[in-house]
């Protein structure tokens, strides 16, 4: 529908000017010889060559109107064109699409009015101008739908810059600008602002969006905040209400980095007044974030001094293990049975990661916990990092500047199975592997937890595998919306992915675990929970405390 | 109003396991209206989300000091 729309108007425009310029009397002409070339040719076309080309002038032309039939019809029932929901429209945009719609329709009936006048005109043209010809006094009628014509298609572009269909001349740069590796930073920019204004609201995220179908909640999508930026409006109640899953940001068809911008707006809770003036509209300033001046800071001073022990390998479980008890004890005993020299820097509660604080917008008071940790994590001289929850892994990837090899524990467990150091029975039972956001489309880390479940268990395939994960809703970036949606979205989830009725919903993250035992019946198992279950030799490789292979303490470890 | 003030989140909180920051007193205090206090404590809050998790009533505790914080940011500015 977009493509007959949009590329059939491009070759119309195309075609056109060439038109004029093989059958005008020059060959550069003005633009408007091409736009209203029947009417200043009106005699044109009757044989050979000429009529050809009104063949393919007309073919086009009906190509558009096939286009436009379906925009239609999305627009009025988009469950027809397979979109359970379409984006909701502000006035002005409204009047532009009014225009648009009337561009086509009142050119075909303008060329046909004439075509009838004088008998000339194709297929379309040509047939529709006798049919009316017949009825009404057609060279008196096609004038008033010329003029109809020029005006819709004036309102149109005079609107243009306004609406969402500014995403037409914006998209052209952010295809350059894409292709030359530019990408949107930590705070708003020029690319950022292309992004922004190449939504053409085609509400493909909207219907993504599990607050839309899962909670009913329709005034957050990304189509909207992105509508709201381009609006000036203040943003910051819908740039907090987000799960911050990803889907949209995967189904975007223009490729527009929605996660990062809706994290921009997450950093600043003020936003501009919306101009009143209309010539700023059309000239606006860039669009600024005036970041919130904390009055009151938060304050970390508390933290003490870290004495970690030093080992080759630390074990990190973050807030959310410690909450699901069954995951540490487990990664206890891989470790344990995997005779690495390990410690578990946070046994005893640590500190967050701060990749919550992040997802406030609170990079700044993140900055601390990440120091503190950074400084933790180096005092103890490993080499490797081992989490078990996605969020941390995500901000330790992204946000800390460790040089060390940092790994998930489904990477971890992988390497661990691959070099031979675990061995595993088989547990004969079937599992549905639930992909969380953060290790999936937030990390790209799709495969090893598979291959790791498929080690030790008989992995199903779900409706929802891979990038196309449903989110389980315990998200801690969402902190409007209540505990009763949450339920609805993670039970919305548990509906696809049990499915095929498995014995277990295996999983790689605590938050998740927890959020979906509170609403199945299902048993809900963390991936080292069933690696530890399919343990063979119960019994421990102790952690090897020879004098020979512990670090010494004067080693100069960098 | 819907806490009952069972003192979970305060049991389970990051924060709580190396200093006195303790929610439940903080909601305690905002309930009687001793907001000095609660204002120069709330920020020691990691935003890490444990407790609400462990709330057994479902309240978003998260979000609360997340209001207070806001709400103590805006007196602040209009008070100079």
């Amino acid at each position: 529908m977009h493509m007959s729309l949009a590329f059939g108007w491009f070759l119309l425009i195309f075609f056109g000017t060439v038109e004029a310029d093989i059958f005008g009397t020059r060959h550069l002409n003005a633009p408007y010889k091409a736009i209203f070339f029947r009417f200043f040719n009106p005699d044109h076309g009757r044989a050979g060559f000429e009529a050809a080309y009104g063949f393919l002038m007309d073919l086009i032309l009906a190509f558009i109107l096939s286009g436009l039939l379906l925009a239609v019809i999305k627009r009025f029932s988009s469950g027809v064109v397979g979109l359970k929901k379409t984006t909701r429209l502000k006035t002005l945009d409204k009047i532009a699409l009014a225009s648009l719609w009337l561009i086509f329709p009142s050119r075909l009936l303008a060329e046909s009015f004439t075509s009838g006048a004088y008998g000339t005109g194709s297929f379309l043209t040509g047939s529709l101008g006798t049919i009316l010809a017949s009825v009404f006094p057609a060279k008196e009628m096609a004038y008033p739908f010329w003029w109809l014509y020029s005006l819709s298609l004036g309102t149109f572009f005079i609107l243009l810059p306004l609406t969402r269909y500014m995403h037409i001349p914006t998209e052209l740069f952010l295809i350059f600008a894409r292709n030359s590796g530019i990408r949107t930073g930590d705070q708003v920019g020029a690319f950022s602002e292309i992004e922004t204004y190449s939504c053409s609201s085609c509400g493909i995220c909207i219907d993504a969006c599990q607050l839309n179908f899962s909670a009913g909640i329709t005034n957050i999508q990304s189509a909207y905040l992105l509508k709201g930026i381009r609006n000036h409006e203040n943003v910051g109640e819908i740039a907090h209400n987000c799960l911050m899953c990803g889907r949209c940001d995967s189904k975007c068809p223009v490729g527009i980095e929605l996660t990062p911008i809706r994290m921009i707006r997450r950093r600043a809770e003020v936003t501009e007044v919306p101009y009143s003036n209309i010539w700023k509209r059309y000239f606006p300033d860039r669009l600024k974030i005036i970041p919130t001046k904390h009055v009151i800071r938060e304050d970390y001073k508390w933290l003490p001094q870290a004495e970690p022990a030093r080992a080759d390998v630390i074990f990190f479980a973050g807030c959310m293990t410690h909450l699901t008890p069954s995951i540490k004890k487990s990664m206890v005993r891989i470790l344990d049975a995997s005779g690495v020299n390990y410690n578990f820097i946070d046994s005893d509660g640590g500190v967050c990661c701060g990749r919550p604080l992040m997802l406030a917008g609170q990079d700044k008071e993140a900055r601390e916990l990440i120091n503190f940790n950074s400084q933790m994590i180096r005092k103890s001289g490993a080499r490797t990092l081992v989490t078990s929850c996605p969020i941390c892994y995500k901000v330790f990837k992204e946000s800390y500047y460790l040089d060390i090899e940092i790994l998930h524990h489904s990477q971890f467990i992988k390497m661990l199975i691959d070099e031979g150091q675990l061995k595993l029975g088989f547990l004969r039972k079937n599992v549905a592997y639930h992909t969380p956001c953060e290790l999936g489309r937030g990390s790209g880390i799709y495969e090893e937890p598979k291959e790791v479940l498929k080690y030790v268990t008989r992995l199903q395939k779900t409706d929802c595998d891979d990038e196309n994960s449903l989110c389980c809703g315990g998200s801690l970036a969402n902190m409007k919306i209540s505990s009763q949606v949450r339920k609805r979205i993670a039970g919305d989830a548990l509906s696809v992915l049990t499915k095929g009725n498995p014995d277990i919903l295996a999983t790689a993250c605590p938050l998740c675990k927890k959020t979906f035992s509170h609403a199945t019946e299902t048993r809900v198992a963390d991936i080292a929970e069933l690696v530890a279950d399919a343990l063979v030799i119960p019994h421990l490789k102790k952690n090897l405390s020879d004098a020979m292979v512990q670090i010494p303490a004067t080693a100069d470890i960098g | 109003m819907l806490c009952i003030e069972c003192g979970g989140c305060s049991a389970t909180c990051t924060t709580g396991n190396f200093t006195r920051f303790s929610l439940r007193e903080l909601q305690i205090l905002i309930k009687r209206g001793e907001n000095a206090t609660v204002r120069d404590n709330i920020n020691k809050c990691m935003l890490c989300g444990k407790c609400t998790l462990v709330c057994p009533r479902g309240v978003n505790t998260r979000n609360v000091v997340m209001l207070a914080r806001e709400a103590f940011q805006k007196n602040l500015i209009h008070a100079v």
